[in-house]
């Protein structure tokens, strides 16, 4: 079997393995094994990739694997990776090893918990290694449904509504990619010969007409921007979060969001790049709002989780900015941000679940103090803020350089003055995080109940510190990650150049 | 020439310090941390003198002119071909002198802090956070490219976050800290647009580039000009913004008072001597970028620290902390190092105002944290910060007491003293390019003699007053920077910096000019008259002078009230006006419409299920009154 396969495989081995664990013990301890082979093996994979490149592999896709799965639809189930699908392998078992720690205590109905989980992360590993389009399609409802159980079962507060909310809106989602996806398909073969297909890299080096591209290129990058809290359809993000328990506001918001951008990204930009350069502007001034506006937002939330989803609208519409900017410096600091953030905002959810299980609330000006109390986690916190609001060191600023350097070296005055308006969110972010840091971790403490907690104990040590070490390694040692991105962009660009 | 790369361990040694100290500090004695770090940076200062004497009197320059070295440089994230953050080590006559000023100060903090923070709790945090600040600033100056100034320039900003919020259970502390953090962000914010702006046109970071008078910006200044403005002073007006709020200068100045909630030392390093002059360096740093390719810059520059000198002074008379005395006067005395960049030329005797500066900068670095250390001893002393709570302290705090007055006749620019000399050349180059500037400069000198010697009296002289335990002498190892840093501030005046630190590399004579420095000590000697009078013994005078310019003083003690402006802009118009209402909009109007479409689908599906009912009779009336009234409708149709 080829090397891909397997990060769908192991994790449905996983969930098979689970089925017949006897108690929580069992069912952790079987969860965690198979997330961290599958953590050993993106590790193997990103040095096979990097080995590959370096022996000269100067081939687009590698790791290639193809076989017919339908074949009077040519639908097949083909596999492989560039630098960015790589990147966003390692983003994912990175967040689902963290999140299986950080669920360690869950007690009710662990066993479909944890089956739920991992059945979501096999579809999103199935996402990023699909180079066609039906089976990427197939993998992304795979991931996309178990969220409606996570959250309406294992969930808090108006679990329901948050779980009928998210999942009705992301489907919408869904229903634009789908139409679109068809749309492609079926205007993939400009000979007039019917040969459609579904493959990625056909159809780009076919090219689809302009006129498809203007119907389908709104509708693929408003269904994949729908998942990447595009305003304004980012509602889902505050209350799903803020209902969903600690794992899945991890998964979701460090590694399904990502869906959202990298899809935009592979198909609506890559495949319709004419379409995509007319109509920018329009999602451009959108994204540039959603970056604005979510740091605004978060400045007065009370809820730890509605201000780190807030946050996310914010760090997400700047992925969807860069994308849009299709150039090569932009694009990589779209995938450096979408990584960065979805490790920062996991180790977020994460820290917040720890908090919220000692103190029982997660509204800030009912705690203070805590630092003094919870150092670990108090400290951890600190520093995951600082990633965020972008100090150098930590993998926030490598993003968001690469993005605001990429985007205002555009030549015309409207991309530059949306790149300062965009810029403007680095202050406000510095509010909202010094805000939440100032109330809930420094000056005295509040609730004398608080004066007694337990600071973190070894799998939410683990947990947190996993991630917190992939986001200082990004922070202090960028530069592989940035030139394995480059190279895999280069030929995009450069074909998306050649067509304009 | 000689190989400089061994610099790199000038910023490495405190990085490793602060990492093992971060991450092992707590399995040790807190003593261990304070001693490693002392340890660390004697190696690094001893380092940094070194490099000084190789670069400044061995090496020497070459044909007339000090060489611009890269010692070290490597590419740590490339954007593009032509536009990477490289991280490497830059050896020119600043980046030496910044390199022998910052050692210096941050060696003496951590020594005096081996007594000041003796048996505090987080001793080692706060070693370890000293070290992380000497590294970033270390880095700083040594930066080769405007965005590794970038980098650190953040960095230092973090750790001052870090050690201004040292007392973090204490809520003024905390406000202190986020307000000099996010108001030095914003000033940061036109620091990285003007560095958007200046890669964008130039297609390079790098100072040596940037700088190079056959460079992009000088030799070849893009001709785009917006609001009568070109381009390229738009962005360095923009990287000044980010220098401004660093270094504390009008408007931007807010945070600094609030800063001195930190332990003294941290602002006897950090806000007094070198992360706030980072500013001055980084308008040094570019300077002949802005002399010769922008001096609508220049200009901003020169004013903007005028007035911030003049401002600060009128300030500095009426507060009462001594801390915040002291930082007005940092303030002051930045506004006169920014404002003699802004008069000066380039090249040769032009650029008196940039070699100025930079003595300036060094001087001042020594007396005021000298001043700073002092207070330390003498709130260590007395237990208070308000001079209202001191008095007669001389005969209590003798080393103490004389250190601080040879720092306070230093700021004043009483001759021989080193103040006199950087003062002196700064007034003359004000004078030769710009008469008004000069007439505030001479102003703020009377008014710094002024208010140091209202605060000297007032500590050490005056009424002595009821004290709960009899004050000491601070201990050895808190005297000896004292005694060290008062040696530096008498005698750094000698150096002849017009021979290391030009403007365009390259030496020249200077002589004193007595049509400046008359005037000058004599303004400074009136001063140090009139707080003689007033405050040397206690009487009525203060009060009654006071009183008759109650407006006058009361705008003063309340710092013109740009606290409550930046109280209404953070709370007013951020809070409130914008962030709420955006919450507001985003609960009401579109989460509300995401809301009605949801009620919508149900409600109408609630309407029509009542046709979905499975009766048959129902299904057959439905049918067949349905066909009646098509026959009918067909019938109507075709009749016609």
């Amino acid at each position: 079997m080829d090397i891909l396969s397997l990060f769908v495989v192991i994790p449905v081995l996983t969930v098979f393995a689970i089925m017949f664990a006897k108690n929580l013990e069992q069912t952790r301890w079987i969860s965690a094994t198979g997330m961290l082979i599958q953590l050993g093996l993106a590790a193997f994979l990103v040095f096979s990739y990097l080995h590959e490149r370096n022996l000269g592999n100067t081939a687009q896709w590698l790791f290639t694997y193809d076989i017919v799965w339908f074949s009077s639809l040519n639908i097949h189930y083909t596999v492989g990776v560039d630098g960015i699908s790589v990147a966003m392998i390692a983003l994912t078992s990175i967040v689902v090893f963290a999140g299986i720690f950080a669920s360690w205590e869950m007690k009710y109905l662990s066993r479909e918990f944890f089956i739920s989980l991992i059945l979501l992360a096999s579809g999103v590993f199935g996402f990023f290694i699909s180079l066609d389009l039906f089976t990427m399609f197939l993998f992304y409802e795979v991931a996309v449904i178990p969220m409606y159980l996570l959250i309406g079962i294992w969930g808090s507060g108006p679990k329901e509504y948050s779980a009928m909310k998210l999942t009705l809106m992301l489907m919408g989602g869904s229903a634009l990619i789908m139409v679109g996806l068809l749309g492609i398909y079926f205007n993939s073969d400009p000979t007039g010969a019917m040969n459609f297909t579904f493959n990625l890299n056909e159809i780009a080096e076919r090219g689809i007409p302009i006129e498809a591209q203007r119907f389908f290129f709104p509708m693929t990058f408003l269904g994949f921007g729908v998942l990447g809290a595009l305003f304004p359809f980012h509602t889902w993000s505050p209350d799903g979060h803020a209902s969903a328990p600690t794992a899945v506001s991890m998964l979701h918001a460090g590694v399904l969001m990502k869906l959202g951008g990298y899809g935009a990204f592979r198909v609506a930009i890559y495949l319709m790049p004419q379409a995509a350069h007319e109509q920018a502007w329009i999602f451009i001034i959108l994204t540039a709002v959603s970056v604005v506006y979510g740091a605004f937002g978060a400045v007065v939330q009370k809820d730890l989780k509605y201000i780190n989803a807030y946050s996310s609208v914010s760090h997400c519409g700047l992925v969807l900015f860069a994308i849009l900017m299709m150039n090569q410096t932009a694009l990589n600091g779209a995938v450096i941000q979408m990584i960065s953030h979805g490790l920062m905002t996991a180790l977020f959810f994460a820290l917040i679940g720890m908090i919220y299980g000692r103190t029982h609330t997660r509204l800030i000006n009912e705690m203070g103090g805590l630092m003094k109390i919870i150092p670990f986690l108090g400290v951890v916190y600190v520093i995951a803020g600082l990633a965020s609001l972008g100090l150098p060191g930590l993998s926030g600023f490598v993003a968001e350089m690469t993005i605001f350097v990429g985007a205002y070296q555009h030549p015309d005055t409207f991309h530059r003055v949306v790149t300062i308006m965009a810029t403007t969110s680095i202050v406000v972010t510095a509010v909202y995080i010094l805000r939440v840091v100032g109330i809930l971790l420094l000056g005295p403490v509040r609730n004398e109940h608080h004066l007694h907690l337990s600071d973190a104990v070894w799998w939410e040590r683990l947990s947190t510190l996993t991630l917190l070490v992939s986001i200082a390694a990004i922070g202090i040692a960028p530069l592989w990650l940035s030139d394995m991105i480059n190279f895999s962009l280069k030929p995009i660009v450069e074909r998306i150049v050649a067509i304009l | 020439m000689t190989n400089y790369s061994y610099t790199l361990l000038i910023p490495l040694i405190p990085l490793a310090i602060f990492l093992i100290t971060g991450l092992a500090g707590h399995k040790f004695k807190p003593i261990v941390s304070g001693l490693t770090g002392t340890m660390g940076l004697t190696i690094a200062a001893f380092l940094s003198y070194t490099t000084a004497i190789r670069y400044f009197f061995i090496d020497g320059p070459a044909n007339g002119m000090y060489p611009q070295i890269k010692a070290v440089s490597t590419v740590w994230l490339r954007f593009t071909d032509t536009l990477h953050i490289d991280l490497g080590i830059l050896i020119d006559p600043i980046s030496v002198m910044m390199l022998v000023v910052v050692t210096t100060v941050s060696l003496m903090a951590h020594i005096y802090s081996l007594g000041y923070m003796k048996g505090e709790r987080g001793f080692a945090r706060f070693y370890s956070f000293l070290s992380l600040f000497s590294f970033s600033m270390l880095g700083l100056v040594l930066a080769t490219n405007i965005f590794q100034m970038y980098i650190f320039w953040e960095l230092v900003g973090v750790s001052s976050f870090l050690l201004i919020g040292f007392y973090y259970e204490k809520p003024s502390a905390v406000a202190a800290s986020k307000k000099a953090f996010i108001v030095t962000r914003f000033a940061d914010l036109g620091f990285l647009i003007g560095i958007l702006m200046l890669s964008f046109t130039t297609n390079t970071f790098d100072f040596i580039t940037l700088t190079s008078t056959s460079g992009p910006i000088i030799a070849a200044p893009a001709g785009a000009a917006f609001v009568g403005i070109s381009v390229v002073s738009w962005a360095l007006i923009l990287v000044f913004i980010g220098g401004a709020g660093k270094s504390a200068m009008f408007p931007l100045h807010i945070w600094l008072p609030d800063a001195m909630e930190g332990p003294t030392p941290v602002s006897a390093l950090i806000h007094a001597a070198t992360m706030v002059v980072a500013g001055v360096y980084l308008v040094a740093r570019l300077f002949p970028a802005y002399a010769l390719a922008a001096p609508d810059a220049l200009h901003v520059v020169a004013w903007v620290g005028g007035f911030s000198s003049l401002f600060a002074a009128v300030i500095a008379i009426t507060q009462i902390d001594i801390k915040r005395v002291l930082a007005f006067s940092t303030m002051s005395q930045i506004g006169y190092m920014m404002m003699a960049l802004g008069v000066s030329g380039y090249g040769d005797h032009e650029g008196l105002g940039y070699m100025a500066s930079m003595f300036h900068l060094f001087t001042h670095a020594m007396f005021k944290a000298l001043l700073f250390l002092g207070a330390g001893s003498i709130i260590h002393a007395v237990h208070s910060n308000n001079m209202t709570d001191m008095g007669g302290l001389r005969k209590y705090l003798p080393i103490t007491h004389i250190t601080f007055l040879i720092a306070c006749l230093t700021i004043a620019g009483i001759p021989p003293l080193s103040g006199f000399w950087s003062k002196d050349e700064i007034l003359a180059a004000a004078l030769h390019h710009n008469p008004a500037l000069f007439a505030i400069g001479i102003g703020v000198a009377g008014l710094t003699a002024f208010y140091m010697f209202r605060l000297y009296y007032n500590v050490f002289w005056g009424q002595e007053r009821h004290y709960h335990h009899t004050p000491h002498e601070s201990p050895l190892v808190m005297t000896i920077p004292l005694m060290f840093l008062a040696f530096a501030a008498v005698f750094s005046g000698f150096l002849p910096f017009s021979h290391l630190v030009t403007s365009d590399l390259k030496t020249f004579e200077t002589h004193t000019d007595l049509a400046v420095a008359i005037p000058s000590v004599l303004i400074a000697l009136v001063g140090i008259g009139v707080a003689t009078v007033m405050y040397r013994k206690p009487n009525s005078l203060p009060d009654r002078v006071s009183s008759s310019i109650k407006g006058l003083y009361t705008a003063s003690f309340r710092k013109f009230w740009i606290d409550e402006v930046y109280q209404f802009v953070t709370k007013k118009i951020i809070f409130s006006g914008v962030s709420r209402p955006i919450a507001w909009f985003d609960r009401h109007v579109i989460d509300d419409t995401m809301n009605a479409v949801g009620w919508l689908v149900v409600t109408t599906s609630e309407r029509i299920k009542g046709f979905q009912s499975g009766q048959v009779q129902q299904y057959a009336a439905v049918f067949v009154s349905s066909v009646v009234l098509l026959v009918l409708v067909f019938v109507y149709l075709f009749s016609n």
